[in-house]
């Protein structure tokens, strides 16, 4: 029977909700990790394992793994640390990306580790030194209030020495060769404040890229949504439409290069939904027009925010959309984000969500 | 052997790992060491690089506050304490 599992990362531990491939009834399970804060959860398809990205105010940080959907958990961060940089020091474990049994671990202050043990151990990849920028973030005197850190990193399926991260506050990079070197992948972006660099300086919240068009990416930004047609070298705004032009989670469809998914919210303090109006924005000409998609979602006094890892799609022939909030619940839509139900309600504040579908 | 007593946070971590235990070790960081060869990875729950107690752990040794290079004595009482964090 194919399983639809969700992995719901908190301030107070992973859970997982599973469901069939009809997806209407939802089981929930946890709280696992022992409650600990968990930044980011993910499912590599190829091990079938799960592994979640955790910071315990008192026990520091590491990451937990399960390699049964959540029955048995351990945890690890040997080697998760930085030894000899002086006094460059890993905060918190933010993200986290896997295929096919490796394991990178984006890190503040910005760096990834990565672990090809199944998440046992882990070495330094890279702390992506010398690129412009570099001297900021590895500045300690920004850390903390700074918290940069490296925000999220996406593998490409086909080859294995590719892949991109984002770099907080800074921008979006690009290595073809397993970090030995770096492109900065900004070109287009706007900034609404100075710079020092001509490459970097650009907030990008999310990076999602389309499965069936590896040339097409979308990125919410802190100022705009944008889209790109040549696989992060260029970047063209397609905020119009939207109700505001901040936010952090976004998601593509699997199947179709031109729809893509987003969540505005009010670029304030608040940094929740415009209006208490929950809504999720879908596009389905590459940004050209957009559509507010809220039917069974809550319209009024619904003041909930989603972070950068709260929305994931799954790869059903219907996509199945998921989020969840900075209040606890986890809403789904089973028909590509025509209609949602609230599918858990009283969970810790929620900071990521990941979907897999599991045979 | 000096006492040994800690947070309630530990054991889940680590399967077998009671909340006191008697340990010959000379000095806090000796317990430290003794405790992660039987638990590995003990350390890193307990210590940052450096190495360093963590900031929200706090050592104390026969209820004086403690660090890692203290002396224990034969029968020391060593408490490790999950200071009041988080919410």
């Amino acid at each position: 029977m194919v399983r639809t599992v969700v992995l719901v990362g908190t301030r107070k531990g992973c859970f997982l909700l599973e469901s069939d491939e009809a997806r209407r009834e939802w089981e929930l399970r946890g709280p696992f990790c022992e409650g600990w804060p968990v930044y980011h959860a993910v499912h590599d398809a190829g091990t079938g394992s799960i592994y979640a990205a955790a910071a315990s105010e008192w026990h520091g940080s590491a990451v937990w793994r399960s390699p049964d959907l959540g029955q048995t958990w351990e945890h690890s961060s040997e080697g998760l640390a930085y030894e000899s940089e002086g006094e460059k020091k890993m905060s918190k474990v933010s993200n986290l990306a896997v295929k096919n049994g490796r394991l990178l671990a984006g890190v503040e202050m910005p760096g990834i580790f990565e672990s090809k043990d199944g998440g046992q151990s882990f070495s330094l990849l890279t702390t992506l030194a010398g690129q412009p920028g570099s001297e900021g973030w590895d500045d300690p005197a920004n850390q903390p209030p700074g918290h940069l850190g490296i925000s999220a990193i996406m593998f490409d399926p086909e080859q294995d020495e590719r892949f991109w991260a984002i770099v907080q506050g800074v921008g979006l990079f690009e290595t073809q060769d397993d970090a030995k070197s770096w492109t900065p992948r900004n070109k287009g972006l706007r900034a609404d404040w100075p710079r020092e660099h001509e490459d970097v300086g650009f907030c990008v919240h999310k990076l999602t890229r389309s499965s069936v068009d590896g040339d097409r990416m979308y990125q919410q930004n802190h100022v705009g949504m944008h889209r790109s047609d040549d696989c992060g070298h260029t970047w063209t705004e397609i905020t119009e439409g939207l109700p505001t032009e901040f936010g952090f989670a976004a998601a593509t469809h699997p199947h179709d290069r031109e729809t893509f998914y987003v969540i505005p919210l009010d670029p304030g303090h608040g940094r929740t939904m415009p209006d208490g109006h929950a809504s999720v924005w879908r596009t389905r000409d590459a940004g050209e027009s957009w559509q507010r998609l809220d039917k069974g979602l809550p319209t009024e006094d619904a003041w909930v925010g989603v972070l950068r890892e709260g929305m994931a799609i799954d790869t059903h022939e219907a996509p199945g959309l998921y989020f969840g909030t900075s209040t606890g619940q986890v809403f789904a839509s089973a028909d590509e984000g025509d209609s949602w139900s609230e599918i858990a309600s009283y969970l810790p504040a929620i900071s990521s969500v990941e979907v897999a579908i599991v045979d | 052997m000096a006492e040994v007593y800690l947070p309630s946070t530990l054991p889940p971590l680590f399967p077998g790992l009671p909340r006191r235990l008697e340990l010959d070790a000379s000095t806090v960081d000796d317990v430290v060491a003794q405790l992660d060869a039987s638990w590995p990875g003990l350390r890193d729950r307990l210590c940052e690089p450096g190495p360093a107690i963590r900031p929200h752990i706090h050592f104390y040794v026969d209820k004086e506050r403690a660090a890692l290079d203290t002396p224990l004595e034969a029968r020391s009482r060593v408490d490790v304490i999950a200071a009041i964090s988080g919410g």
